[in-house]
């Protein structure tokens, strides 16, 4: 173990090693255009040599710069309250009082899951959970929003099955418990399907850690995983470009390999160094690995590194440097670590079997310039490899105002609503086709450990405790849920998207929480198609709307563009995830389910608008119309009702939200989820049945008077709808089925076609 | 008097806290062991928690078995202290010898989560001897090798001995003769797949395991500090892996 700090060689002119000779095209191999290349001899002012121009690739790719979008994502709200670190750092943070803060990210990793599933979802679980630790907090709460194509397809059905066992193998072995997400399926997924990953957090208030390389003569420690050749170019020439050539499969070997129980001990230790207050900070090593992590901490503080290549621990002999610097080797983290601590950190590491080594020193601003410089040394007093602006890699990246256009046939395809379609023959056939039991999914995740899951998957919300060891004492909960609806971002992407914040603020209302922060991952296809850009640029657009009009502040976010296969670019799909505090978690408040002889209460009006809907695109085929409208005010009136109608005790037996597949799915699920049929009355036909229009929710309830007198006077709609009980679900003259008929339909979706 | 327990960390597990949060919910006191202790200090049970243990590697339990703590627990229980292994903790105590038979994977090759109901089939362990017999208990399991296999032999034995402790009523995982947990001849270690620290509070839906937990207590208060007292330093058979670079 290398325990003495750098010894720094005199600077010199650099480009020696590898130099990239003049006229070369090696940049664009690596992904980087033409002008790019230029820019990075701009800030140079000399030609870069091979190893800069390899982390100048990695750092200025999409995935990490966010090129595309970084102009349209600042006009998203993101102040709050209770925000205590915003977008930008590794996680978003929020106080949610009784000095415990919560951190949460949500981050995709779509393309190695499409060429590798199981560890391409699998290196997304461990890739989230460090970035919760390096903000201090211990990872409490996994969640999952998955997007395959349809289950008749066998390249789907290997997909969703490496998927789903990426994440319970990674995420069951290393001890953090998955507590929901969602599942949707569409055609447009079939060769790119979405994997994204969320993770949840909880920390002392005052063990907040920021990712600064400050205080020069500082050590930056490498932690973890020797770095192999794994992952190299993972975050330029895998996840910023899209499929469909022939050379898909040989994208193979760019996706890393996971070690759960390596990222077990790696919690551990640095929750531990955190603790005992060993670290100046810490930083994950994700994409674009030590060129990534050693320039962004260094360029944070304002400060520079020297970093000595042959100090890093390799998995093999022979290691160039550009592949040690740009390697996204899985399971590793950099500590900034004073000298005199120095011995402390390697004993905790040694205790925890954490492999430990000092690889750089942190060093002042250059005199002249005042920037502070990261260069690359070959061994101590060794050749200078690298010597670039620390913060150049980060901040010069290219930002590009791509061209955007709205789809030309866009006020056609508004006007073609699916209220003209005929009037189904027998909804019940429709209703059958739409309800799928999740259970074949979670129950292949521990969502139980910690103790902490009060509701647990197949709710509206994840309703959780909020503890955890060394955490103060609180009796407040946790409400999250994760929600998208391509669907409906297909039809109009700005009211797609407020529509989806509002749905994910109610469903964590149904928890009996208030919503206080979001994260969001945006999923779109080729950027460098007008059409997309429009598409990310509405979404912004309606999730500012929305979450201004809500109060509700955008803590951190993710952008995966280059979805596409084969030229067509995937539906819009941005996946928001809402964070909820419930005031006192004293009991397990009402979830999706019925008791014999309640009374079904709808809060919210008679809504019938069916354009975006799971009926029209799914069951018709129909992609057109208008999205329903909604109503900001009455939105928050209703969702501050549902907090207090589940709040009081025993008011409510059942709650649901009326989201995908409308009313009907939302009767079928609450039946379904307690073996209780329904009975309900004329409904405004199969408008009404199958519209996912905003805000409503359907609660079960034996003091339905009470119910309906306290939504009313809230100034909310409120009617009764009918009653639990019996063995079938009926509505009206259009739904009649019994519960095992429907029962059957609802666990074959699923397992019929994945048990063999 | 109230009984302490040990609960065991090894290197990846993870339900350290979860037992002890447990342990205190049935009225004990607990803390946590580390691995490459030599000795377990003045605990009146010892508990091997659920997790993966060294990162399960080989094969679930097979490393954990070399761990200096293990020879410990060995004395701890051959002197009548009373051992749970909980999932994780019941495929260590199988390859360590103190049960007998092998947690193989799930039917079904999956991972499975739910909670599900366990009936206690004997009375006269330390895990269950303030349960009824034949009681239905709703009791979460987490695993993916579960399946409990033994040898014909091994089976006429544990049944006619009545050391199947606890067998699925729906069985989860194609465990021989629905066997959930079973006991040592001695009846003071019991290996179990089901977690009944996760069934130990009404905010988590079911509270059935608390019955087992204070089981543990009782036989631990009962067992006195006899059993433990004695068990010194041992040399281990496991040298850490050096970390040096």
């Amino acid at each position: 173990m290398d325990d003495e700090s750098l010894t720094v060689p005199a600077p010199g002119a650099v480009p020696a090693p590898g130099a990239v000779p003049v006229g070369a095209d090696v940049h664009r191999a690596l992904g980087l255009t033409d002008e790019e290349a230029a820019a990075i001899v701009a800030i140079l002012g000399r030609p870069p040599n091979h190893v800069e121009l390899a982390m100048y690739a990695v750092m200025w790719s999409e995935h990490c710069s966010y090129k595309s979008s970084r102009r349209h994502l600042g006009r998203l709200p993101t102040d709050g309250p209770h925000v205590l670190v915003g977008p930008g750092e590794n996680a978003g943070v929020v106080d949610v009082g009784d000095g415990i803060a919560v951190a949460i990210r949500i981050e995709s990793h779509n393309h190695p899951s499409a060429v590798e599933p199981y560890q391409g979802a699998a290196t997304g679980v461990g890739g989230i959970l460090r970035d919760i630790f390096t903000m201090g907090a211990r990872p409490i709460a996994l969640m999952d929003a998955l997007f395959f194509g349809t289950l008749d397809d066998a390249r789907t059905r290997w997909l969703m099955e490496g998927v789903v066992a990426g994440i319970s193998g990674y995420g069951n072995s290393v001890g953090v418990p998955t507590v929901g997400g969602e599942l949707t399926f569409a055609p447009g997924y079939a060769r790119n399907p979405l994997v994204n990953v969320l993770c949840l957090g909880v920390l002392p208030v005052e063990r907040l850690v920021l990712a600064r390389a400050t205080g020069a003569g500082n050590l930056a420690v490498l932690l973890g995983s020797p770095t192999g050749r794994d992952g190299i170019g993972g975050v330029s020439v895998l996840a910023s470009a899209g499929f469909g050539g022939a050379d898909d499969g040989a994208k193979r070997p760019s996706v890393q390999v996971g070690d759960p129980y390596e990222e077990k001990r790696l919690v551990e230790a640095c929750l531990e160094l955190l603790d005992r207050h060993l670290v100046v900070g810490v930083q994950d090593l994700g994409g674009a690995g030590l060129a990534c992590a050693t320039s962004e901490t260094a360029g944070r503080a304002g400060m520079g590194m020297d970093v000595d290549v042959r100090a890093v621990p390799c998995r093999e002999p022979g290691m160039a440097p550009y592949e040690v610097m740009t390697s996204e080797s899985q399971e590793r983290m950099l500590a900034i670590v004073t000298p005199a601590d120095l011995d402390e950190v390697h004993a905790v590491c040694r205790r925890w079997e954490v492999r430990s080594a000092v690889v750089g020193v942190v060093t002042d601003p250059d005199p002249a310039s005042g920037t502070g410089r990261l260069r690359i040394l070959d061994g101590r007093g060794g050749h200078v490899l690298a010597d670039v602006p620390a913060a150049s890699l980060a901040d010069d990246a290219p930002r590009y105002d791509r061209p955007l256009a709205p789809p030309r046939d866009l006020e056609r395809r508004r006007a073609d609503d699916p209220a003209a379609l005929p009037a189904p023959a027998d909804c019940t056939e429709d209703l059958l086709a739409m309800v799928l039991d999740p259970s074949w999914v979670y129950r292949q995740y521990d969502h139980q450990l910690f103790l902490n899951t009060v509701v647990a998957p197949g709710s509206d919300a994840a309703v959780l405790r909020l503890a955890a060891p060394g955490l103060p004492t609180s009796a407040k909960g946790l409400a999250l849920s994760t929600d998208s609806n391509p669907r409906w971002c297909s039809v109009d992407p700005r009211r797609g998207t407020e529509l989806l914040v509002a749905e994910s603020a109610l469903n964590v209302a149904c928890g009996g929480a208030r919503p206080l922060a979001l994260v969001n991952c945006l999923n779109f296809g080729n950027p460098e198609h007008p059409e997309v850009m429009w598409q990310l640029s509405e979404s912004v657009d309606g999730m500012a709307a929305a979450c201004s009009a809500l109060g509700i502040p955008v803590v951190g976010g993710n952008v995966s563009l280059y979805n596409e296969s084969g030229g067509a670019d995937i539906d819009p799909t941005p996946v928001v995830a809402v964070l909820g505090v419930v005031d006192r978690l004293e009991r397990v408040p009402a979830t999706v389910t019925l008791v014999e002889g309640a009374s079904l209460v709808l809060v919210g009006g008679t809504r019938t608008e069916l354009a975006g809907s799971r009926w029209a695109v799914e069951r018709r085929d129909h992609r057109g119309g208008a999205l329903a409208d909604w109503d900001p005010h009455g939105h928050r009136r209703l969702l501050d009702a549902v907090v207090e109608l589940v709040g009081r005790p025993g008011l409510l037996v059942g709650v649901h939200d009326v989201a995908d597949g409308g009313l009907a799915l939302a009767l079928a699920e609450l039946a379904l989820r307690s073996e209780v049929g329904v009975r309900v009355g004329e409904v405004a036909g199969h408008g009404e049945l199958f519209s996912e229009a905003p805000g409503r929710v359907v609660v079960a309830t034996f003091e339905a008077d009470r119910v309906v007198g306290m939504c009313r006077a809230a100034g909310l709609d409120a009617r009764v709808l009918g009653e639990a009980g019996g063995d079938r679900v009926v509505v009206g003259d259009l739904v009649d089925v019994a519960l095992a008929e429907l029962r059957a339909a609802w666990r074959d979706q699923l397992a019929g076609a994945l048990e063999d | 008097m109230t009984a302490t327990v040990g609960v065991v960390v090894f290197p990846g597990s993870n339900c350290e806290h979860d037992v002890v949060s447990g342990i205190e919910r049935a009225g004990g006191h607990a803390r946590l062991l580390w691995h490459q202790d030599p000795d377990l200090g003045d605990v009146d049970a010892v508990v091997l928690p659920g997790g993966f243990a060294h990162g399960d590697y080989l094969r679930a339990g097979a490393l954990a078995r070399f761990a200096p703590v293990m020879a410990a627990v060995t004395d701890f229980a051959a002197a009548g202290g009373p051992v749970v292994g909980i999932c994780n903790g019941f495929q260590v105590l199988t390859e360590a010898g103190l049960l007998p038979g092998a947690l193989q994977k799930n039917r079904g090759l999956r991972f499975v989560c739910a909670t599900v109901p366990v009936e206690v089939s004997s009375t006269t362990t330390v895990l269950t001897e303030l349960a009824g017999q034949g009681q239905v208990l709703a009791l979460p399991v987490n695993h993916f090798v579960g399946s409990y296999t033994c040898d014909r032999r091994t089976l006429d034995e544990l049944r006619a001995e009545e050391r199947v402790v606890v067998r699925y009523v729906e069985n989860p995982n194609g465990s021989l003769d629905d066997i959930a947990g079973i006991c040592n001849p001695g009846r003071n270690v019991v290996g179990l797949m089901p977690h009944p620290e996760r069934a130990s509070d009404p905010l988590l839906g079911s509270v059935d395991g608390l019955v087992l937990l204070r089981s543990l207590l009782h036989a631990a208060a009962g067992a006195g500090a006899g059993a433990g007292a004695g068990a010194g330093p041992l040399l281990s058979a496991h040298d850490q892996p050096p970390i040096s670079l």
